[in-house]
């Protein structure tokens, strides 16, 4: 039986979010993989049919819209996608894995009856049964898994998991889906900046990277002298922040900055995927911590292995020898 | 306020991380376990809440025997009492099956607010509060960096983060289930008091019958995935790995970033 696969995308006032072609090229593949046919889904207050979504090799581009829609709401949502999954049984429904739609998808999974794999990053298909893998342990182990049970299957993918431009073009229709009463269960009050952006990293040649390993604020010293050393600026990861080691305006990652420097220093960093992807785009990563079996080592170019207790000091003399 | 706090007692992998034989999760002898981090910051939330309105705290948890001393520290920073599903039924749940009992042991009382983590640093299925407020037909709100209840308790000012340093505000209508982010407020630590009183505070036990679920609803019965193995993730594509000596790798790190990677 030819699957169905529905791929509902994120979009704000027409424009997609990068992660929506992410889902695309997920869907695609699965669709090929399991021989079936893909098609988008798109949720707006107009109908109108976001970026170039018409442009990319799909079944259909199906719209539901509503002024209830206007605004991202979970009810919202909820209420539209859910009973057009009901109605047309879609085997596979996928998500780019966004704030957003974590927000609301577990929650139409509830709803529908329907099974939820959250964060995948890749698929392998046997037969006609879909293993996936995601990563469990914030990224320090990868988890195969299987759905138990029948219906449809929801699934969020994560980002980079599926390059964008391994999407494939092509030209497709639009269709609406019906869509019935929408309770909206927010009221919504506007947007604002989390923080006052002091500390801009996004220009930064060089930056250091400072996680959890490190180990407290005391110990921050050593690490500060690296980036003075080195003529760099210090980020850092989230616990970091969250702990209160560092100014909110330092974190990098998926909730803070996006960077891409020449040179990036991670040290005391596990690598979780919602720290990679604020700073994957940098040309060398080096990764220092005592796991030979950290996430990081997987996009760093040079690692070192050891205490960063020893090794940022023997670092930083290396340093200091050819500024004398 | 009457408010109910879920925490879930995780794996502590700083120090050791190893799978277990049958290759499906961790080897957990010898372990340390504790509190998820976003529920700790979920716990403070509840507590200061409840200390402002002179309401209480419940904490509940699902997990064995040993999810006794997460239940314990929270009773020691100031919740009043603890709903433990330690039955074995309750094993082996994904985010569907947790929530179905949690759920159920919230729905046999009445609570003005639920809070949870955003996600659990071993599962993190980011799953499990929004079903719970699926099941209970309350609103939720997924990563909330904070929260001010208004309206005499009626509803709630959320601010909930969204990628790249922005919040979204909102209002929702109480009862909700609010999911927290790490990092919005400070955790308290146990007083000696605190710990003493936890002693003689009451850690309710209840099996599946008595919140009118069957085995088959909970555990690992009652759930849509199966994890059937866990690996560490394909390590680099080539990461230049430089062991040994942290003076001699010193010095190699940065010959390689000066001659090599010409970054430096
Ligand atoms: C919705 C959401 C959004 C998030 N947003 C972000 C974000 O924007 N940015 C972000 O960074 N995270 C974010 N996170 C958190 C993320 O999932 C990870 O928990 C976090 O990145 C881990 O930080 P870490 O690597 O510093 O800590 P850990 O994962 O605890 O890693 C510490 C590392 O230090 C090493 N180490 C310890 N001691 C030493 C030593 N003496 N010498 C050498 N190495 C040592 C350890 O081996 C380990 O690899 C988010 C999570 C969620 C759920
Ligand atoms: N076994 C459990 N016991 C109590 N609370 C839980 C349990 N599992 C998940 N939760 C709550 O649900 C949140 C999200 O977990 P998860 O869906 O696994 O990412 C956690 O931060 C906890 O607050």
């Amino acid at each position: 039986m030819s699957k169905k696969i529905w791929i509902v995308l994120q979009q704000r006032e027409g424009k997609l979010h990068r992660m929506s072609r992410e889902a695309i090229a997920a869907g695609q593949q699965l669709a090929s993989a399991l021989g079936g046919t893909a098609s988008a889904v798109l949720l707006s207050s107009d109908g109108a049919v976001a970026g170039d979504v018409l442009a990319y090799q799909l079944d259909e581009v199906l719209t539901a819209s509503d002024a209830a829609l206007a605004d991202y709401t979970p009810g919202g949502y909820v209420g539209a996608l859910g009973p057009a999954i009901g109605a047309e049984a879609p085997d596979y429904v996928l998500f780019p894995h966004t704030y957003q739609s974590v927000d609301y998808v577990p929650r139409l999974a509830q709803e529908t009856g329907a099974a939820l794999v959250p964060e995948a990053v890749s698929f392998e298909v046997s037969g006609e049964e879909v293993i996936w893998k995601r990563p469990v342990l914030t990224g320090k182990l990868q988890a195969r898994v299987r759905v138990k049970g029948g219906g449809t299957v929801l699934a969020t993918i994560q980002s980079g998991a599926f390059p964008a431009d391994s999407a494939a073009a092509g030209s497709t229709q639009a269709r609406s889906l019906t869509v019935g009463e929408l309770v909206v269960d927010r009221e919504i009050l506007g947007v604002e900046q989390a923080g006052e952006d002091e500390v801009d990293l996004t220009k930064a040649d060089i930056i250091v990277g400072v996680g959890r390993g490190v180990g407290g604020p005391e110990k921050l010293g050593p690490v500060e002298e690296l980036a003075r050393l080195i003529g760099g600026d210090i980020g850092a990861s989230r616990p970091v922040i969250d702990n209160g080691w560092l100014p909110r305006d330092r974190q990098i990652g998926s909730s803070g900055q996006t960077v891409a420097p020449k040179l990036y220093l991670a040290v005391g960093i596990s690598g979780a995927i919602q720290h990679q992807v604020g700073m994957k785009g940098s040309s060398c990563v080096v990764a220092i911590n005592k796991d030979k079996t950290a996430p990081i080592f997987n996009i760093a170019k040079y690692g070192v292995i050891g205490d960063l207790h020893e090794i940022v000091p023997a670092i930083n003399e290396v340093l200091a020898e050819s500024q004398d | 306020m009457r408010i109910a706090v879920c925490i879930k007692q995780v794996p502590d992998v700083e120090e050791r991380l190893e799978i277990a034989d049958d290759g499906k999760w961790l080897d957990e002898n010898e372990m340390k376990f504790v509190i998820n981090e976003s529920d700790q910051y979920a716990l403070e939330e509840g507590l200061a809440l409840a200390e402002k309105t002179g309401g209480e705290v419940v904490v509940l948890s699902l997990g064995p025997d040993r999810v006794q001393d997460a239940l314990r520290k929270a009773l020691a920073l100031g919740a009043s009492r603890a709903v433990h599903l330690a039955d074995d039924a309750f094993d082996g749940g994904d985010a569907h099956a947790t929530a179905r009992a949690l759920a159920a042991a919230i729905g046999r009382e009445e609570f003005d607010l639920v809070l949870t983590g955003a996600q659990s640093d071993d599962a993190g299925y980011g799953s499990t509060g929004s079903m719970v407020a699926g099941m209970l037909g309350w609103p939720h709100a997924w990563l909330v960096m904070g929260f001010e209840v208004e309206d005499g308790g009626g509803s709630a000012k959320v601010t909930r983060e969204m990628e790249s340093g922005m919040n979204e505000l909102f209002r929702v209508a109480l009862p909700a289930v609010i999911e927290v982010q790490a990092g919005l407020n400070h955790p308290r630590y146990a007083s000696l008091k605190g710990i003493m009183q936890a002693k003689r505070k009451p850690i309710d036990r209840p099996a599946p019958a008595d919140l009118g679920l069957t085995g088959e609803d909970v555990g690992a019965a009652g759930s849509r995935l199966e994890i059937l193995d866990v690996a560490f993730p394909e390590s680099g594509a080539g990461a230049q790995l430089i062991e040994g000596d942290p003076a001699v790798a010193a010095r190699t790190l940065i010959e390689k970033l000066r001659t090599e990677a010409r970054v430096l």
